[in-house]
């Protein structure tokens, strides 16, 4: 009676600890060569910078974390720096160093995370130009600012954070500009107040930007980014309307983040719209038990973006409930606590949508000649004359017809601003447009491995 | 359900892939009114997600008159459909690994000759001059450089959008669960209710085309076929024309774009037919067989494998040809994951049979009756 367990982010690992205390000993695959997922990625072993340095305020939660992750990979198969590149028949398909391999399971926990969300501007293609996350991952995993002068643009809570910890770090910060206007932060107060302390760190790392003198602005709209073999500065509207550039020789640009769903799609996961993430997710009980397909359980940012401490929660929540599945006794108590503390949580999720809504419009608009999937090269006129010519009216139809998502990153990248501009071209809901089928490896993979 | 509610034309074609879609193109050329009914949408299944070859080398004989006459429509694509597809003539390069493959290599070359299809034997030494990026598993192998290869996903809904050009009545979206001959022409019933009327009825259903033939006393079985395909990044391009190997299990091309596109093997398909998916243990062995013959993919990296979903007959062989049961019934299908070189010429000659009574191309090995005379 195997279990695997995908992922060693905040949702994996508490999951792998929760199965550890119930007396299982799980398979537990990650890609990443340490345990900590995205937002707790730790440096190779023989980097010394402290967790302070690193993680900021949440330096507390990420030596926690990994010291749970480094005791529960003593007791569990831990498998890390692998891959999971397809799931069918009862068996993930794994690519390790140098080998795949094949890890039969009865039951599996899909702890997955989530990327950035992206929307496609001029120039976004150029050297120089990063996610937000991305830029993050260079600071945390080695130590590398993304550039000397410094723009970041977009929204969500991770462009201060970045920001924050780019400033920290000693990179000199050009601007941070946030697309939601002012007012959409104030209107959200309410429902951020479901989690103060969360609100508390939020505000720090304004406070701290201003006290610092390091430039910010709300309610922009971004216009382009400049250069021609490397990003060189950054033009964008201002709330007061007028046109401003700025110059810096790296940007990093993202607006909130979007579920890694291809794994749960594979598994045969039913999947669901979900407004709040403008996005199709699998969908799954209260509990984290996944709909449409037996003995596969979700948790974390993989099933909807909530944030670390939430995947915390959902790691152990859906392991509780493979437990309680197998008809090992665990903690009613512990149960009705971790719905308590997701309750909670989720109403400050709805917080942030409001204080940093996704800014559809500009993907609905994007200039014809903007490179929409940077994979395959196909502007936004190429996924609209798809709509012209073969009467494309969903996703995966118009990517037969011009390549959209098509290529290494499979859509992951562009699938969110092509689902925009489809649904613009169509005038139809985002829901109706459906999203791209996953299809393996989710990754690529050398064909002489394989 | 009475008859007179039923939508009527001069002819029904059931099934909107490339041979569907085909031959309401044609239909439409002779001025017939046609109504083309498609569960999905057009081209979106084999037609749309094979693996892009358009090859006449390596044919059962009985194919070749048809696939002759398949080429001449390629190479003349644009004014027919008004794209080029991607089709382009790369040649066709087969491959035998071993003294018993080329004999067969040897063999169809004799054979095609009198079929007017050139090909050239090719020993060793003058493939390697000539493909210096083969392995050493080959020992030789044959070239058609009159075939080529295209884009599926853009060559098959043309032809649909064409029709649709040409004034047929392109219906998509249309589950058909039943059908029945009358005294002057089909009847078709859709799961919704509606009903459609002509007297004449091409079936171009596909895999599920067997289950159609049997509303018409017409049973032929047909086993589902799960051609597995992947595809590459881009690499710098060096090979040239489409290969396959004797035995089929590799076939690969690249695309100008720099993309491998390969495939062998089958995947799984759903009880229903309806879905299918790669197997991973099949990618493997289709993998490495692709390593042994191109060494250089070794380092080029899978991004995307896929699967779709064909009929196959008991002599991996099509059915193309008129009922013989029901005066104004055609079939087509049945094409056993070979059938997308063939598409644009099947709707020609099933249009010349049913407007004209006859067609120049020989199409006399594959009739339906071949399976209605064996003994089940």
């Amino acid at each position: 009676m195997s279990i695997v367990v995908v992922g060693a982010g905040p949702a994996g690992v508490r999951a792998v600890e929760t199965l550890i205390a119930h007396g299982q000993r799980p398979i537990w695959i990650d890609e990443s060569p340490r345990a900590g997922g995205q937002i707790y990625r730790r440096p190779p072993e023989n980097f010394r910078r402290n967790s302070r340095t690193l993680y900021g305020l949440e330096a507390a939660k990420a030596r926690r974390l990994h010291g749970a992750a480094d005791a529960a990979a003593r007791t569990a198969d831990y498998r890390p720096a692998t891959l999971v590149w397809d799931i069918c028949d009862g068996a993930v398909q794994t690519a390790g160093p140098g080998e795949l391999g094949v890890v039969p399971f009865d039951d599996i926990i899909l702890a997955t995370g989530a990327m950035d969300r992206v929307i496609p501007f001029p120039g976004w293609t150029l050297p120089g130009v990063f996610t937000l996350g991305g830029a993050q991952v260079a600071l945390k995993a080695q130590g590398a600012a993304i550039g000397r002068r410094i723009i970041l643009f977009g929204t969500g809570p991770l462009l201060y954070l970045v920001a924050y910890q780019l400033a920290k770090a000693g990179a000199e910060l050009a601007a941070v500009l946030d697309t939601s206007p002012a007012s959409a932060k104030r209107s959200a107060l309410p429902r951020l107040l479901a989690d103060s302390i969360m609100l508390a760190k939020g505000f720090y790392y304004v406070a701290w930007l201003k006290a610092h003198g390091i430039a910010m602005e709300s309610g922009i709209e971004p216009l382009e980014i400049l250069g021609t073999s490397h990003a060189v500065g950054f033009r964008y509207r201002t709330a007061a309307a007028t046109q401003r550039e700025v110059a810096g020789d790296a940007v990093a640009f993202g607006f909130g983040l979007r579920s890694e769903t291809q794994l749960a799609d594979l598994a045969g996961c039913r999947f669901a719209f979900d407004p709040l993430n403008r996005q199709w997710l699998p969908a799954m009980d209260e509990e984290g038990r996944a709909l449409g397909v037996a003995h596969v359980y979700l948790a974390g940012d993989g099933a909807g973006i909530a944030g670390a401490d939430a995947a915390e929660r959902a790691g152990e929540r859906a392991a509780l409930a493979l437990l309680t599945d197998r008809g090992i006794a665990v903690s009613n108590a512990r149960r009705r606590w971790i719905r308590h503390r997701l309750a909670r949580i989720e109403r400050f999720r709805e917080g942030l949508e409001r204080a940093f809504p996704f800014p559809a419009h500009l993907a609905r608009r994007m200039a014809d000649a903007t490179i929409l999937c940077r994979c395959e090269a196909v502007s936004a006129r190429h996924l609209r004359a798809s709509v012209a010519g073969i009467g494309a009216e969903e996703l995966n139809r118009a990517k037969a017809h011009c390549r959209v998502g098509m290529g290494r990153c499979q859509g992951r990248v562009c699938g969110a601003a092509a689902a925009e501009v489809l649904a613009a071209a169509l005038n139809v809901e985002i829901a109706a447009v459906g999203r791209l089928r996953g299809q393996p490896p989710v990754k690529p993979l050398p064909v002489g491995l394989l | 359900m009475s008859g007179s509610t039923a939508m009527r034309a001069d002819a029904l074609v059931l099934g909107g892939g490339i041979v569907g879609a085909s031959t309401a193109l044609h239909l439409r050329q002779r001025g017939l009114s046609v109504v083309l009914l498609e569960r999905d949408r057009v081209g979106q299944r084999a037609s749309g997600v094979n693996f892009g070859g358009v090859r006449q080398q390596g044919r059962a004989l009985a194919e070749l008159p048809l696939s002759r006459r398949a080429r001449q429509i390629w190479g003349d694509l644009p004014r027919l459909i008004g794209i080029d597809g991607e089709f382009e003539v790369t040649g066709h390069l087969r491959l035998g690994r071993s003294d018993a493959e080329m004999a067969v290599i040897e063999e169809h070359c004799r054979a095609a000759a009198g079929y007017g299809l050139q090909i050239e034997l090719l020993g060793r030494n003058a493939l390697m001059a000539r493909f210096s990026w083969l392995g050493g598993v080959i020992q030789g192998g044959s070239f058609a450089p009159d075939d080529g290869q295209a884009n599926p996903r853009l060559v098959s809904p043309a032809f649909g959008e064409a029709a649709r050009r040409a004034g047929a009545n392109i219906r998509e979206g249309i589950e058909i669960v039943a059908g029945r001959a009358e005294a002057r022409g089909f009847r078709l019933v859709a799961r919704d209710g509606s009903e459609f009327f002509a007297p004449r009825l091409f079936n171009c259903a596909g895999t599920w085309a067997g289950k159609v033939a049997a509303w018409f006393d017409e049973d032929v079985a047909i086993k589902p076929e799960i051609p597995q395909v992947m595809v590459t990044e881009p690499i710098a391009h060096r090979i040239g024309p489409v290969l396959g190997v004797v035995g089929g299990d590799l076939y690969l091309r690249q695309i100008p774009r720099g993309n491998v596109i390969f495939g062998g093997g089958e995947g799984a398909v759903s009880e229903d037919w309806l879905r299918s998916r790669p197997k991973p243990a099949v990618a493997r062995t289709t993998a490495r067989t692709a390593v042994g013959i191109i060494p250089h993919l070794k380092g080029a990296a899978v991004i995307r494998i896929w699967t779709g979903v064909d009929g196959d007959t008991a002599d991996g062989s099509p059915v193309v040809g008129p009922s013989r049961r029901h005066a104004g019934l055609f079939h087509a299908f049945g094409f056993c994951g070979h059938g997308f070189q063939l598409g644009p010429a099947v709707g020609a000659v099933l249009v010349d049979l049913a407007v004209d009574g006859r067609s120049d191309t020989d199409i006399s090995g594959l009739g339906i009756e071949r399976f209605l005379d064996r003994p089940r």
